[in-house]
């Protein structure tokens, strides 16, 4: 059943979340910090755990998938119903950060390859 | 008329559906019809995304885009943090764990170096610009790199909302850039084989970028990319608003 996959998730987050919130307030920020993160690592590990004991079927992964491929509309909502327009004061800030760190990694690139084909 | 307005009022979260549907649809066609699919649709509808959010602030002052108009609320519940945080956790079962652990080092060196490159270049440039608050820094350097992990760690840290989405703004640009120059830097950097394009996911991160790059590529590299992009994300909703935050306020406060 669908249901058991989005349990699977909701589980998954709702674990991450709870983690998030307890190392907020190990590190005295007081907010989430990484729950989102954790969550994804905890659905990961159970999703190895499940394919090695055969649970992994076509339904329970369905009830995740649409989650999966909600992400993109989900962040189109996201971006409509931010306050876009003071960022925009700050436009050219964006395409700067947005195009100069991908300069540097391009650069960088070659670097690593090379760096892990001579060991 | 008036019925179709109760129905409208009544039913926010599924109206958002709509708005959204026909937008990401648009953008699909936009894509492909006037950018020969070179501009993946979903960057397009995202950005699309965000002139929508321009136009609901410029028209109501408000402070939530487009969400401020009362027939289009339902957008706001769609892109609130709940729906949001909840799909991004379902993307982690794209990646797998056996294939990531079979390229081994240089895929997680890539994953960590790409996360410092794209994180510290982002402060830095902002840094520059004249911005010295450090969860306004930590939001933009989340940012550059990606749209995701800018407003997770925004919204962790507790940034303001103009922040937040200047951090989404800098990672569409970024998802853009990458989309665009993978096939044409391709060849030069080195980028043909299962391996590279692991280290190449895990250098740039933005999942739907190094997707729809490789694609242009060589569509044999895209799964390799895509799994260890996906890390990517995880990875930077862990450590920017956490160590990397807390880095940067040990230097600014």
């Amino acid at each position: 059943m669908f249901i058991y996959g989005l349990a699977l998730l909701s589980f998954s987050y709702l674990l991450g979340q709870w983690l998030g919130e307890i190392l907020g307030k190990l590190i005295g920020i007081n907010s989430n910090v990484g729950g989102v993160g954790f969550a994804m690592i905890i659905l990961m590990l159970l999703k190895e755990l499940f394919e090695r004991k055969g649970w992994w079927n076509t339904e329970l992964i369905l009830g995740i998938n649409f989650w999966n491929k909600m992400y993109i509309p989900v962040v189109i909502a996201m971006a409509a119903s931010l306050n876009v327009q003071s960022a925009v004061s700050s436009g050219l800030l964006a395409v700067l950060v947005g195009l100069i760190p991908v300069a540097f990694a391009f650069i960088f690139f070659p670097f690593l390859l090379r760096f892990f084909k001579e060991i | 008329m008036e019925e179709l307005l109760k129905v409208v009022d009544k039913n926010g979260l599924i109206v958002g559906f709509f708005c959204i549907g026909v937008l990401a649809f648009g953008s699909e066609i936009l894509s492909k019809k006037f950018f020969q699919g070179k501009i993946p649709g979903s960057a397009i509808a995202i950005f699309l995304g965000l002139v929508l959010g321009y136009l609901g602030g410029l028209f109501t002052g408000g402070s939530k885009g487009i969400a401020d108009i009362p027939i289009f609320q339902g957008i706001g519940t769609l892109g609130g943090s709940m729906f949001r945080d909840f799909a991004i956790v379902a993307t982690a079962m794209g990646a797998s764990y056996v294939l990531v652990k079979k390229s081994g080092l240089l895929g997680f060196a890539s994953l960590l170096f790409g996360i410092l490159i794209f994180f510290f270049s982002g402060v830095a440039v902002a840094y520059m610009w004249g911005i010295s608050d450090p969860i306004s820094l930590c939001t933009i350097g989340a940012g550059a790199c990606t749209y995701i992990v800018g407003p997770v760690t925004g919204a962790a840290l507790g940034a303001d909302s103009d922040i937040i989405a200047l951090s989404i703004a800098i990672g569409v640009v970024k998802t853009i850039a990458v989309t665009i120059f993978t096939p044409v830097f391709a060849k030069k950097i080195g980028l043909k084989s299962p391996g590279s394009a692991m280290a190449y996911g895990g250098i740039m991160g933005t999942s739907s970028g190094v997707a729809a790059g490789l694609a242009a590529t060589d569509p044999k590299l895209v799964p390799y990319g895509a799994v260890t992009a996906t890390f990517y994300t995880g990875l930077g909703c862990l450590i920017c608003p956490s160590l990397f935050y807390l880095v940067l306020e040990f230097i600014f406060s």
